[in-house]
């Protein structure tokens, strides 16, 4: 379903008017609580916690299309909330997106430009380009300026051959032969910058891509479980989930649990605990039907 | 869907924004250059874009086309001025259809002034509009932030720019040929590059024509050296 967000707009300007446009509906996101939001905090009332990916996404085109890769770790803070959360979300058929930041935000903006680009689809009679899905998202991400923390590799391959871009909260994109986000990114692209080429073999470029993953999950602590990867070509996709388990959970050494009989009893004694009654209440449960 | 996009994009003018970057965002560190010459423009970039520390983009492209012979150079904040371009770039395109031919760079440079004074509360945005057209030949504006629209022989703009406002000030000359011009565009970037921390990566050029862009590209050791104590 087609969700459009109408914002309260103060100026009008003159080009605003040139590029009018039908009446839009009211409801979704509006920013007027956000100064009653601000005097809430300051009395005292807590913010509710986002659940962030801590993250290591990344992606790169190689010869035949392109292969994003993701780890598998959800963090709240410093717990571990997800030991194994899908990072790579679908788009369309031949687009899949990466999303680094915001649990709830990667979500649900990824679905919503997946629902918009199939209606587009539809529309068109054409296979969606990978440019288009870059132009809406970030039109979306721009409006809400950065609230939105979705932090995202785009990557698929569509009539004019492989594209890639790396989406930022605030609204701005780069496209590139190979792109990182999320805080192991930096881990990420020294594996990148070390070994990329143009024109690598699917498993070269596949190796890459886990090795990057790996890097991070070794070195930043915001990242860490499985590697996931997604291959994509112009004529299939490979979602492997997972690719490599790179952290398994170990096998225990050893039991904890005392056997039955391990403390010997010596005595046993029953006693009578006399207990006064202090309150009495009665009440009506309405009956459910 | 892409008009009703566009027309709600500042409209969080209300959100008590501060003028300037917020945390966290994409910033085009910057150093950019327009200059006219008889025949056309150079312009000129560094290609880094950063977060903080960290180069997110190491070979952007910050001269980007609006319309076949007008091009804009972008500094400041790299969602702002993404959308501005891709804005102004709409407009001018209903522009051509409305008056039958190429948009002229003065109108160009207008509709970016509408965008960046209108909504100057809410965008960090610093940018040169240079370009060829028919009725005036090439044209240099600046619209550094705030939304003002100043017309010269040059522009500098971007973090890099204050290291060379003497230098240009010394070396330009009027009525210089287009070789000339590239040399003083690329020699003054590699100069700021070399002293701001935010420019840097390689040299992107650009001259416009009226035969049209041609675009140059200076890596590694085509970049212009100056003195070096080694």
């Amino acid at each position: 379903m087609k969700t459009i967000v109408r914002i309260p707009c103060v100026t009008t300007t003159s080009i605003s008017n040139m590029a009018a446009c039908a009446e839009l509906p009211a409801g979704g996101f509006v920013f007027e609580n956000c100064q009653r939001n601000k005097f809430l905090e300051s009395q005292g009332y807590k913010v509710p916690k986002a659940y962030k990916t801590g993250t290591t996404i990344c992606g790169l085109v190689y010869k035949d299309g392109i292969v994003l890769g993701a780890d598998t770790r959800a963090t709240e803070d410093t717990i571990v909330a997800d030991k194994n959360c899908a990072k790579i979300h679908y788009i369309s058929s031949n687009i899949y997106c990466c999303g680094a930041g915001t649990a709830a935000d990667t979500e649900m903006t990824t679905q919503l430009i997946s629902s918009e680009l199939e209606l587009h689809r539809l529309n068109t009679g054409r296979q969606p380009r990978v440019c288009t899905a870059n132009r809406l998202l970030k039109q979306m991400l721009f409006r809400y300026h950065g609230y939105i923390g979705a932090a995202l590799v785009l990557g698929g391959v569509d009539s004019t051959g492989p594209h890639l871009y790396s989406i930022w909260p605030h609204g701005s994109t780069d496209k590139l032969p190979f792109v990182t986000m999320g805080s192991g990114s930096l881990a990420a692209m020294a594996t990148f910058e070390d070994r990329y080429k143009a024109d690598l073999s699917r498993d070269e470029a596949m190796k890459l891509v886990r090795d990057a993953i790996c890097a991070g999950i070794f070195n930043d602590l915001g990242s860490g479980s499985n590697v996931d990867l997604c291959v994509i070509t112009k004529d299939k996709v490979d979602y492997i989930r997972p690719y490599e388990e790179a952290n398994k959970k170990g096998v225990r050494q050893g039991k904890y649990r005392y056997d039955r009989g391990t403390t010997v009893v010596i005595s046993s004694e029953v006693k009578k605990v006399e207990l006064e009654v202090i309150d009495t209440e009665v009440r009506a449960v309405p009956m459910e039907t | 869907m892409a008009t009703m996009a566009m027309t709600n994009m500042f409209a969080s003018d209300q959100l008590a924004a501060v003028g300037g970057l917020r945390p966290g965002e994409v910033t085009t560190g910057t150093t950019i250059m327009a200059v006219e010459f008889d025949g056309g423009v150079i312009i000129g970039a560094d290609s880094r874009t950063t977060t903080g520390a960290y180069i997110a983009n190491r070979v952007t492209d910050k001269l980007t086309k609006v319309t076949e012979h007008i091009y804009c150079c972008r500094s400041g904040s790299a969602a702002d001025t993404q959308a501005i371009a891709d804005i102004v770039k709409y407009h001018l395109d209903f522009n051509r259809m409305e008056m039958g031919e190429e948009p002229r760079v003065h109108t160009a440079a207008n509709v970016f002034k509408e965008m960046c004074y209108d909504h100057r509360d809410s965008l960090s945005a610093g940018i040169i509009v240079a370009g060829w057209d028919k009725r005036g030949g090439g044209q240099v504006f600046s619209v550094p932030i705030g939304g003002m629209l100043q017309r010269g022989p040059f522009a500098i703009g971007g973090s890099g720019s204050t290291y060379l406002y003497g230098y240009v000030d010394a070396m330009f000359k009027p009525d210089m040929k287009q070789e000339d011009c590239l040399k003083f565009v690329s020699n003054a970037v590699a100069l700021a590059i070399s002293r701001d921390g935010s420019s840097g990566g390689i040299i992107r050029m650009a001259a416009i024509t009226k035969n049209g862009v041609e675009r140059f590209t200076l890596t590694g050791d085509q970049l212009p050296k100056f003195y070096e104590d080694n």
